[in-house]
């Protein structure tokens, strides 16, 4: 245990999240890039870090933003880009977060880090105040380093065209890790396939449609396995 | 462009679904746990979901240009195999993007 006051829980806190910390602040910066690169004013870059706080979803915002996407498009995108968060609330420590307003901040702030950095370390060690400044200070990297990504696209008027990748290359690493944890084929395949068929047949309704047949497809696999083991 | 109020609806609209999406388990956790439907989906929603958003992202590809679909294409390929080696997220990023950087210097539009 590193003591009971609260600096020595944000060393903790600030040790624990060095490397992480250091990575969102870059992902950060290109994420206020893409803001100010897509035409946008370079204050909604700390909007969208400081309310929605979902990295990658941030990014495909922005994209779904600048080609006008209908909000219902944009929530159901949101509902399922999101959907795993549910999950993460299952194993998250929650009880152990000090104060109502803590533990609202904790929900708040329950990304994919923050969530990997409280349920990969043993009870003992990790104490509810070190979670919460663990969250704050994700958020403040993030914050920053959108803010700072933005004010120099905005300053410099700087375009990296070799930037828009880093958005692509995001949900390609998270597509493969998806994919690899998934353990089966049948699945992306066939969300693949739905993707491309929305493609072709609903190109301005593409991501609505390529969902809607995906899940359609899951609820029916579901049901088909739920009666082979009824059967069984 | 995009309207000031059109982008604030987006960002409230995501954020608030986000937040519920955070606030579901600890609000009717006992429910979730137990539902067979929510575990299922938990296991097969992720991959094709991020799928989908990848060929979401490559939606514009110009197929009846071959070599700037290829300039497209490689790095994405590059970023997954990478990945696949490494299993660092920043790494395989990071080499997909100095790849794209070089294929838009080989390849000009």
């Amino acid at each position: 245990m590193t003591g009971r006051s609260w600096p020595g829980d944000l060393r903790a806190a600030a040790a624990d999240v060095a490397g992480i910390g250091a990575g969102m602040f870059l992902l950060g910066t290109s994420f206020g890039l893409l803001v100010v690169g897509s035409g946008l004013a370079w204050w909604w870059a700390p909007i969208f870090s400081g309310v929605v706080f979902a990295g990658s979803m941030e990014f495909l915002l922005v994209a779904l933003a600048v080609a006008g996407t209908a909000l219902a498009a944009v929530a159901v995108t949101t509902l399922l880009v999101n959907g795993r968060h549910v999950f993460y609330g299952l194993s998250f420590p929650l009880h152990r977060i000090p104060g109502r307003l803590g533990r609202a901040y904790a929900v708040f702030a329950l990304i994919d880090e923050a969530y990997a950095l409280a349920t990969t370390r043993p009870d003992t060690v990790l104490s509810g105040r070190r979670i919460l400044w663990s969250q704050v200070l994700l958020q403040v990297c993030w914050i920053s380093g959108s803010t700072l990504g933005a004010l120099t696209g905005d300053t410099f008027a700087l375009r990296v065209p070799a930037l828009d990748f880093v958005f692509t290359a995001l949900f390609v690493v998270l597509a493969t890790e998806a994919v690899v944890a998934g353990r089966e084929a049948i699945g992306p395949l066939l969300a693949v396939a739905g993707a491309l068929v929305a493609r072709l047949v609903a190109p301005d309704e593409m991501l609505l449609v390529a969902m809607g047949l995906f899940v359609a497809v899951l609820l029916v696999r579901y049901r088909r396995t739920r009666r082979e083991s009824a059967d069984a | 462009m995009p309207s000031p109020l059109y982008l604030a609806a987006v960002v409230a609209l995501a954020g608030a679904i986000t937040l519920a999406l955070r606030a579901a388990p600890f609000v009717i956790l006992s429910r979730l746990r137990s539902s067979d439907l929510v575990a299922y989906l938990g296991r097969h929603l992720p991959a094709g979901v991020m799928l989908i958003l990848v060929v979401y992202l490559l939606r514009d590809l110009p197929v009846d240009r071959p070599l700037l679909t290829l300039r497209e294409l490689v790095p994405v390929l590059v970023t997954i195999a990478v990945h696949l080696w490494r299993r660092n997220a920043l790494l395989s990023m990071a080499a997909g993007t100095a790849v794209y950087a070089v294929a838009l210097a080989v390849v000009p539009a």
